[in-house]
């Protein structure tokens, strides 16, 4: 053998050994739904571009909050990318559990992401979760009944017109019922929803001093609101009613409006599954005139566990499910409408995605909320829909459970919120606040 | 007279029978017929029970998204691993307990059944380090050790009260005879005792294949048995009803075969000693 064919062979097996050593198998924990599993059938372009091959590990969503918190908080390490939500990111960056994204290269165009997401997923301005899909909530409903019922739906209605409009189109005989709305107890369920709400009603968690506020006049506002609306214009057993049950209802035509997740929106104009698909109206979260809208903001991101031994592989995935690219790769495939929505500026700047109906309202929703200053009167905490510290999940889903019960009447509002101050004053005075 | 009386008590019962075990199993039913439905079907209402287009793209489309075998496969060997492991351990332990009790054996045998009554997840972080300090986070061996440890009170109860009823008099004789410890366990007690065995067996065999905290808490990838098979499927913000149900009648479809073939077995082991 020639010295040259010798270097020849070894050049060979260097770059073999040495693509080897940099083609990584990375781990991703994700929640089951529809833009993650589809995310999860385009892998093999990740793959094919970086040499990366991705092992799945997909849970349902408190399964895999329990699931990825055990694992981060032990260093366990069993993961190398986390799919969370704004929740988490905040509390899990301060604790230094999550690799910070801030080294991103240009070409990923930080600076494309929408603003209120990039806030909810940093901490102390450093970008620690890079938004997969963020959504809002707002308000769906039906056009034909909103006209039966002789009303129109202006673009940015207050609780007062959603009211009125709810009992107008409200016709129990047939089981229309005017409004449906999240009532099961939990802090992801109809915690959220009120906490929104009660943000447009000027109430708050907590004062500067993280003094809890159940005991103020607008939590009793709100909470009257809420159940004196339901009773009335509520479908039955709305104390049990979660994000699917209500689903369901307006894709069978029994809801008037239903305000939710604008996740939602493609669901309930998909004529394969919806049979009201063709008279889906959208609006903004009502207000009181306060300022404050009634929506949330929520964000499905990806982030690094501090300590992964596939960093630089991970941060590659990020950077590739995340991109433009990554969006316009789903148009191609499955079409405008299927795209992850509500995380970049330039999504909504494309006239493709413009004409996808539920867009504008989306990006209004998501614009509208302010997980920085969330409410009327100032807060110490961060987040819309929740406070960005680790107890919340714990005392929210009992303080949730106060308010099921107050609407399936159990109890008065009065004793729910009474109930709900006391539970939230313990556990922030045994939190040490 | 007396004779009309007693065929219709007959069918009177079996009629009350028939409906208790179909109530028991209309849920396992629903779900099956569930996963013949499209999405829109599934959540219909009034909803639809017989008379629908029956498809099998549920079934398709779970095919296609997970490995269903790998699941499987993890299945069968966390839950066969750890019933016969607790077997080879409870075997000595019930004998013990059975024919040579000390003072303290009851008290032992409750403080045992007492460790059921600790919820799972208060001890979720001991164990979750301990597996990361022996590296056993998502293995199959480290499953199955968790899973023998939290079935073996349950076996060695089992076992303890069939072996009760086996005559010490018949093992005294085999020890005259000359029959060493291990041969009196091996070759005179074990056969006496092989449908009590085979009922607990079973019996752990089907909660070691439904566990579903440990299974889905201790496992990601390698490991992770049907019971995230199924957990993958389910979801709070859309609607996953038929995929779910035909994601669940596949993981149930083994253990439910291997119960209907063994039921004799599994309804004599259960209710052995009950009516004394």
């Amino acid at each position: 053998m020639s010295i040259r064919s010798a270097l020849r062979a070894a050049t060979a097996v260097c770059l073999i050994t040495t693509c080897g050593a940099f083609a990584d198998t990375i781990t991703i924990a994700t929640v089951n739904n529809g833009d993650m599993i589809r995310m999860q059938g385009l892998t093999d372009d990740f793959t094919a571009k970086t040499g990366h091959e991705v092992e799945w590990v997909t849970l349902e969503e408190n399964v895999l909050r329990q699931r990825v918190t055990t694992d981060i908080s032990t260093s366990g390490g069993a993961f190398d990318i986390m799919t969370i939500g704004m929740y988490e990111t905040p509390i899990w960056a301060a604790n230094g559990w999550l690799v910070s994204l801030d080294d991103l290269p240009a070409e990923y165009d930080v600076d494309d992401i929408l603003p209120a997401m990039r806030g909810g997923l940093s901490h102390d301005g450093t970008l620690y979760a890079a938004p997969f899909y963020g959504e809002s909530s707002m308000v769906m409903y039906r056009t034909d009944l909103m006209e039966a019922a002789g009303l129109e739906m202006p673009e940015a209605p207050t609780w007062e017109f959603i009211a009125e409009a709810a009992r107008a189109m409200t016709d129990k005989d047939n089981e229309i019922y005017g409004i449906c709305l999240r009532g099961k107890a939990g802090w992801g369920e109809n915690a959220a929803f009120i906490t929104a709400t009660a943000n447009s009603f000027g109430a708050r968690w907590f004062d500067e001093n993280w003094t809890p506020q159940f005991d103020t006049q607008p939590w009793a506002d709100t909470l009257n609101f809420y159940i004196d609306l339901l009773n009335d214009a509520g479908p039955p057993g709305a104390s049990t009613n979660g994000f699917n049950e209500n689903l369901s209802l307006f894709q069978q035509g029994k809801c008037g409006m239903w305000i939710d997740a604008t996740v939602a929106a493609s669901f309930v104009t998909n004529p394969n599954d919806s049979t009201v698909a063709d008279k889906v109206g959208f609006a903004l979260a009502p207000d009181t005139g306060l300022g404050k809208r009634g929506n949330w903001l929520w964000a499905w991101a990806l982030a690094i566990p501090a300590g992964t031994q596939n960093e630089a592989a991970a941060k590659e995935f990020i950077q590739w499910a995340t991109s433009k690219e990554y969006i316009e790769l789903v148009a191609e495939k499955e079409g405008w409408a299927n795209v992850p929505p509500g995380a970049r500026v330039s999504l909504y700047e494309n006239p493709n995605y413009q004409e996808v109906p539920f867009a504008e309202m989306t990006l209004k929703s998501i614009q509208s909320a302010d997980p920085l200053n969330p409410t009327v009167d100032p807060v110490p905490y961060v987040g819309v829909q929740f406070v960005a510290i680790p107890e919340f999940a714990g005392f929210a889903t009992e303080v949730g459970q106060e308010f099921s019960a107050a609407l399936a009447g159990q109890q008065t509002a009065e004793e729910a919120l009474a109930k709900a101050q006391a539970i939230t004053l313990d556990a922030m005075e045994a939190a040490g606040y | 007279m007396a004779r009309s009386v007693t065929s219709r008590r007959k069918a009177l019962n079996t009629l009350v029978a028939w409906t208790i075990g179909l109530l028991i199993f209309f849920p396992i039913l629903w779900t099956i017929l569930t996963s013949f439905k499209t999405e829109a079907q599934a959540i219909s209402d009034p909803p639809v029970f017989l008379f629908f287009d029956w498809t099998l793209e549920n079934y398709a489309v779970v095919q296609e998204r997970s490995n269903y075998m790998r699941f499987l496969w993890n299945s069968v060997i966390i839950a066969g691993g750890s019933t016969i492991l607790g077997i080879i351990i409870a075997i000595p332990a019930a004998w013990s307990m059975a024919f040579v009790p000390s003072r303290r054996t009851k008290d032992i045998l409750l403080w045992m059944l007492s460790t059921k009554m600790l919820p799972a997840v208060g001890v979720l972080y001991p164990i979750y380090l301990i597996f990361i300090q022996f590296g056993l986070l998502d293995n199959r061996f480290g499953l199955v050790v968790v899973l023998m440890l939290i079935n073996l009170p349950i076996i060695v109860w089992m076992l303890y009260t069939y072996f009760k009823e086996i005559p010490g008099e018949i093992l005294e004789a085999a020890r005259m005879d000359g029959a060493s410890l291990k041969e009196e366990i091996l070759y005179v007690l074990t056969p006496m005792a092989i449908p009590g065995i085979a009922s607990t067996i079973l019996l752990n065999f089907i909660l070691a294949w439904n566990e579903a905290f440990w299974t889905l808490n201790l496992t990601a990838v390698n490991a992770a048995p049907l019971t995230a098979f199924i957990a993958s499927y389910s979801s709070p913000e859309g609607l996953f009803f038929a995929k779910l149900s035909a994601a669940s009648t596949m993981a149930i479809a083994p253990i439910l075969i291997l119960g209907w073939f063994s039921q004799k077995q599994l309804v004599r082991g259960l209710t052995f000693g009950a009516v004394k």
